[in-house]
């Protein structure tokens, strides 16, 4: 019997409804011509952005809510070059995604035709894995192998880049979602042996801590996490990435650490006997000078990547494996631990030192941490919030308590500014129940400005909390810090009026620029259904503390002389 | 220290540039690269040469690993094996040198695979260690160019790159 054959851009599709998928963000042109044809046709729903950056960021935040991979289609050239920047975002922070670009025409390839850039060579450093496709009898198996590269292991983003005349070619369309891959292999349980030496060591430790991240809410290990910590007594650490793995309000919850982290968090990491460092990476922005870095401690490190494993820091006991089912074994074995020595002296810690909640006699103009701190008490539990990059972005991992995991959206690896309206769009289409809440800065909101298109026509339900400092705040405050206060280009003076412009596309705005306005316009903000901005003018003096200063040891702390 | 390693690879298209590409990215450097086909088909074999302290190499070896098309990667260095590379030189000769040339080549094992009235190609294979002094012996005639291989390394025994 003849088998039924299948036109390429119709794979697609079909694959996409067999993995599940029932959203796309993208941004059509003329190499994925055939395929936005298809997708007239298609019960899938497309979110058309207004730049491709966006789309990859807003699939990138619908992933981290949904856990599934996100999808994007973006044309040849252009379209793909402007997805660089949310896939190497994607990359850093291990988010799954699966990218669909057209290419110019297979005979075409290499000719630097209209429109064309070499985009498997281009993203090679930063996907997990791409594929250019050469036969249309291929894509069936490259499209399953894409969804699965994505979604296991060490998650990531994965492109696909069709030539043109691939959408129309024809072939029979056998898709086995349990593909095999010879050279791909991840680990999930971690080895016994290492398991039994985790125990051991954690039984003898006196001052141990755990310190997890993004790894965590993506193996969905939170529960577990939370029943070791409380049976064992032990601390928790989060990295900027692994907020909300570990509820912010609980009493063993230290914060962050590195940086811009809590007092406690970096004293602790100094003085601990045992680290358990569960789905982290070690990152430099957590560590400050390696060779102080936790000079009292063992450290044991649970990942699934084993390129992570003693890549920044000497490790005395790893283990490869998924966290979620190590963490499970640890805790078989765990009897309930006797730390409350340890505790005590946390607990004077976060008494003599908690969270600077800003500069004193600043009363007269608002300050932007109380503005995080309203819009955390002002928010549902299980609000999802989204910030872009810079002092909004500290002031948020600090101030606004995260209960819960994939509740709070942020670029931690790369630091992209322009991230967290986008990802709010995407998680927005990801958990239509839940408040989204993107909070962000003049600087960054101005580089996806043009998504409030987006979300006027979609009439999306979130509210954007522009914290106004008039500067790129952060680049600021390093120069007053490091550069005698010589602000170059970090000033802000010609920033349009975000209220009007939010208005000028439709969308509901207003500005605050004392402690009531801004409660107020909150509390108004969270009535309506649609998109509202909060134009939230704030001391632009404002700097972000704690501070270690970059390559200093964490326990070298600038205060700011605020406690 | 110089670590050998051997990389099973899928021989697909652009499987050697995510390999290269991955070594100057992370800043490890390739000292020699040699590649070829194996006795599975469609698997290609890498042999790399690189400079590094143990953890550098261990943190190379995974990260080559992580790769999709790579299929295996051992250390060559970590156990006995022997490595072998090919070179060829060109080098001046005229009537009254080309005796002297071939007793040199001679007692490196070497051959002499082409003759013009003033040059000579040599082959030779072997070691690092035997190259190099081959070389220095044919300097002083004029090498007028060198053409390697790079290193290729099996294990000893019976044992395979694919079982160790």
């Amino acid at each position: 019997m003849k088998k039924k054959m299948v036109k390429g851009s119709a794979m697609i599709l079909k694959a996409l409804e067999i993995e599940g998928v029932e959203q796309i963000f993208g941004f059509p042109g003329g190499a994925v011509l055939p395929l936005y044809n298809q997708l007239y046709d298609s019960p899938l729903k497309h979110l058309l952005v207004r730049h491709e950056q966006a789309a990859v960021h807003a699939a990138d935040g619908y992933a981290r809510v949904t856990g599934k991979p996100g999808v994007v289609f973006a044309t040849s050239g252009p379209g793909a070059t402007n997805l660089v920047t949310g896939i190497a975002n994607a990359y850093m922070d291990s988010v799954p995604l699966v990218l669909i670009t057209g290419q110019v025409a297979s005979p075409f390839i290499g000719t630097d035709a209209f429109q064309e850039a070499d985009i498997t060579g281009i993203t090679l450093p930063i996907t997990k894995h791409n594929y250019l496709v050469k036969d249309i009898e291929e894509l069936p198996s490259i499209l399953s192998e894409a969804f699965y590269i994505a979604s296991t292991g060490r998650r990531g983003p994965v492109l696909i880049d069709i030539p043109k005349d691939l959408f129309d070619h024809e072939a029979p369309f056998n898709y086995d979602q349990k593909c095999h891959i010879a050279g791909y292999n991840p680990n999930y349980s971690g080895h016994a042996g290492q398991i039994n030496r985790a125990v051991k060591a954690i039984r003898d430790a006196r001052r141990p801590v755990i310190f997890g991240g993004g790894g965590l809410i993506r193996a969905g290990a939170d529960q577990v996490l939370r029943e070791l910590a409380e049976t064992a007594r032990i601390p928790v650490i989060l990295s900027l990435m692994g907020l909300g793995a570990f509820p912010g309000d609980n009493s063993l919850f230290l914060g962050m650490p590195g940086m811009h982290g809590s007092v406690t968090a970096n004293y602790a990491l100094t003085e601990t006997d045992l680290i358990i460092a569960t789905g982290v990476r070690f990152d430099d922005r957590v560590t400050g000078k390696l060779e102080n870095f936790a000079e009292k401690a063992k450290i044991i490190h649970i990942d699934i990547d084993p390129a992570e494993i003693g890549k920044n820091v000497n490790i005395d006991i790893p283990i490869v494996g998924d966290v979620r089912l190590v963490l499970e074994d640890l805790l078989c074995k765990l009897k309930p631990g006797n730390t409350e020595k340890w505790l005590k002296q946390i607990e004077s810690w976060q008494e003599k030192y908690p969270m600077p909640a800003g500069s004193k006699g600043a009363s007269s103009s608002l300050l932007p941490q109380f503005v995080i701190r309203e819009l955390s008490r002002l928010s549902e539990p299980d609000t999802i919030v989204a910030t872009d990059v810079g002092q909004h972005q500290m002031w948020t991992a600090q101030h606004f308590i995260i209960r819960a995991p994939k509740r709070f959206l942020t670029s931690g690896g790369l630091g992209t500014m322009g991230y967290g309206f986008p990802a709010a769009i995407g998680a927005r289409l990801a958990a239509p129940e839940q408040r989204v809440l993107c909070i962000t800065g003049d600087g960054s909101f101005q580089m996806n400005i043009q998504e409030l298109a987006t979300v006027v026509n979609n009439n999306l339900d979130l509210t954007i909390a522009l914290i106004n400092n008039g500067s790129l705040g952060m680049v600021r405050q390093w120069q007053e810090f490091f550069y005698e206060k010589r602000y170059s280009h970090t000033l802000l003076a010609d920033n349009p009026d975000f209220v009007k412009v939010a208005e000028a596309y439709g969308v509901r705005a207003r500005r605050a620029a004392t402690e009531e306005e801004a409660t107020r316009a909150i509390e108004e903000a969270f009535q309506i259904k649609g998109p509202v901005l909060i134009d939230f003018v704030v001391n632009p003096e404002e700097n972000v503390y704690p501070m270690v200063a970059p390559n200093q040891p964490i326990n070298q702390i600038i205060t700011g002389g605020d406690f | 220290m110089k670590h050998v390693l051997a990389i099973l690879v899928e021989n697909k298209a652009g499987a050697l540039t995510r390999i290269s590409g991955l070594f100057s990215r992370r800043g490890f450097n390739i000292e020699n690269i040699a590649v070829g086909e194996t006795v599975t088909p469609g698997v290609a074999r890498m042999t790399i040469t690189v400079e590094g302290s143990d953890p550098v190499i261990e943190q190379v070896m995974k990260q080559l690993h992580k790769l999709i098309n790579v299929l295996k990667v051992s250390n060559l260095s970590k156990e006995p094996s022997v490595m072998r590379e090919l070179m060829l030189l060109k080098v001046r000769s005229e009537t009254g040198s080309r005796s002297d040339i071939q007793q040199i080549v001679e007692t490196f094992r070497g051959k002499v695979i082409d003759v013009s009235p003033d040059s000579m190609i040599i082959e030779v294979t072997g070691t690092e260690d035997k190259l190099e002094a081959i070389k220095m012996m044919l300097e002083h005639f004029g090498i007028k160019e060198i053409v390697r291989t790079g290193k290729v390394a099996l294990l000893r025994g019976a044992k395979t790159t694919r079982e160790a």
